[in-house]
């Protein structure tokens, strides 16, 4: 495209690139409505049309999904799509605004467009009910200018990358954990990828997910915003954007820093490109191996809640130890049961009987299991996992604890 | 005057609590392993067994890529600063 224009102010680079007499035009209720946007002259008439034309990838409707959906549709980004499969949580109101406590149950597709409808009618709204794949992805980002990675998990943020890489697509990165969070823009003409920034992901289960590790609520709207900021930067071909560099959000200490981030000339992706199509991303990431040894695992004995409770109400010389965290005890607990957190379990095992019978419980039952395999080699013979945790305990035989 | 490294929230609770510890050595190498030495329960979030970086787990030695600076063989000096960035997939 040669006939290339930019907003005044603007700093160069290759920007999405649309010729000036492409552009829609705005209608009055529209130059009306962004009337803020237009008198900035970074933005103008010129990147409100830009904007108006532009077509945006969200993958994920979740915590990041939800600002970005929200900001970006409220700035007029022409046509979003957004890909998601999954249903609102009530676990995730505290922190995904798109949805709210009347849409639990309902798919986050359903109530993303409801709202994306309310903000702002001017946008078209795309959805896509399904898992981003190596089968579909290439097909689903080839129709836009730009995607945005709101994902939860590995496998799909190496996919998402490597499509972005593929396609030619900026892939604009952010994100969350705890209080942490970061932030690029990836797979430019001339950027760094993810790739470059992590070659390989962790070993399943090195890394808690939000689920297991938790995440501060407002954390996804401050990097989901600042995605936006990016997604509308590269659009209207203004500002710096983040190539090249990763932003990392401290919100404890309220620290926000840049590090400089390098295209690897080894990187197979963007570097050598001996990545030519994209991978099996579950295998890439060991998950499958991962669901083969938890399979493996389920040969480690196991009672039910329901057999559990039995017992004790029989009065049986049953030892329930509790290995999660003193701060999820607070929340809820198995009455009988004494806490020992898993991280502290070898200073107790001395201390315990290994004639009597032992169930270990924590959440969900992954943590537990891990415990009865410490314990079995550590010579332990009678000791039991409580399976599916204190959770499966609230389901099947006292609702009054509660979950979490 | 040590050299400091700076943990992310995640790996603090590995190092009695401390976002940032000080350590020894003359490459980030022996810089590393002087923090691994003295907190085993985070030393392997830090390298692998062999003492090798990790490819999820990223190092800048004062703002600068270690793996663009000879990785862990980098030399560092009194006063530098490493940031440890581990890959995180929330979202």
């Amino acid at each position: 495209m040669s006939e290339t224009q930019t907003a005044p102010g603007a700093t160069t680079f290759d920007a999405i690139a649309r010729r000036l007499s492409a552009l829609p035009e705005l209608s009055n209720e529209e130059v009306l409505r962004y009337s803020r946007h237009l008198i900035l002259p970074e933005v103008g008439l010129e990147g409100q049309r830009r904007l108006k034309a532009a077509r945006v990838l969200l993958v994920g409707a979740g915590g990041l999904g939800s600002p970005l959906a929200l900001y970006l549709a409220a700035a007029g980004v022409g046509h979003m799509g957004l890909v998601d499969f999954d249903v609102v949580d009530v676990t995730n109101l505290q922190r995904q605004v798109l949805h709210g406590t009347k849409d639990v149950g309902r798919l986050k597709l359903d109530s993303a467009r409801d709202r994306v409808a309310d903000i702002n009618p001017h946008v078209t709204l795309e959805t896509y009910e399904t898992q981003l794949t190596s089968q579909n992805a290439l097909e689903i980002v080839r129709d836009y200018d730009l995607v945005i990675d709101g994902t939860d998990n590995f496998p799909t943020r190496y996919l998402v990358n490597d499509a972005c890489v593929l396609t030619g697509k900026p892939n604009v990165y952010g994100s969350i954990f705890r209080f942490e969070g970061q932030a690029s823009v990836f797979a430019t003409d001339d950027g760094p990828c993810y790739r470059c920034l992590f070659r390989e992901p962790p070993p399943p289960g090195l890394v808690p997910s939000c689920a297991e590790g938790g995440v501060l609520g407002v954390l996804p709207g401050l990097v989901g915003t600042i995605q936006a900021t990016e997604a509308i930067k590269l659009i209207l071909g203004v500002g710096q954007p983040l190539i090249g560099r990763l932003l990392l959000i401290d919100t404890l200490r309220m620290q926000f820093r840049t590090l400089k981030l390098q295209r690897d000339p080894t990187c197979p992706a963007c570097g050598t490109r001996e990545l030519k199509e994209l991978i099996d991303y579950e295998e890439f990431c060991g998950v499958r191996k991962a669901a083969a040894e938890a399979r493996a695992a389920q040969a480690i004995p196991e009672v039910t809640p329901r057999e559990l409770a039995e017992r004790l109400a029989r009065g049986d010389d049953v030892d329930v130890l509790d290995v999660r965290e003193p701060h999820e005890w607070e929340i809820a607990r198995i009455p009988g049961a004494r806490l020992v957190p898993l991280g502290t379990l070898a200073e107790v095992l001395p201390t315990l009987d290994p004639t009597r019978e032992i169930v270990v419980h924590c959440k969900g039952g992954s943590r537990s299991a891990k415990a009865v395999r410490q314990m079995q080699a550590a010579g332990f013979q009678r000791v039991w996992n409580l399976a599916g945790g204190i959770l499966r305990w609230s389901d099947e035989v006292d609702g009054r604890v509660a979950k979490y | 005057m040590p050299i400091t490294i700076t943990l992310p929230t995640v790996l603090a609770k590995l190092a009695d609590d401390q976002r940032t510890v000080e350590a020894q050595g003359a490459t980030l190498g022996e810089t590393i392993a002087d923090v691994a030495t003295r907190f085993p329960q985070l030393a392997p979030r830090l390298r692998d067994a062999d003492g090798n970086p990790y490819a999820f787990v990223t190092f800048y030695l004062n703002d600068e890529d270690i793996r663009f600076t000879g990785g862990f063989a980098a030399p560092v000096r009194d006063g530098d600063e490493v940031t440890v960035v581990p890959a995180i997939a929330g979202g």
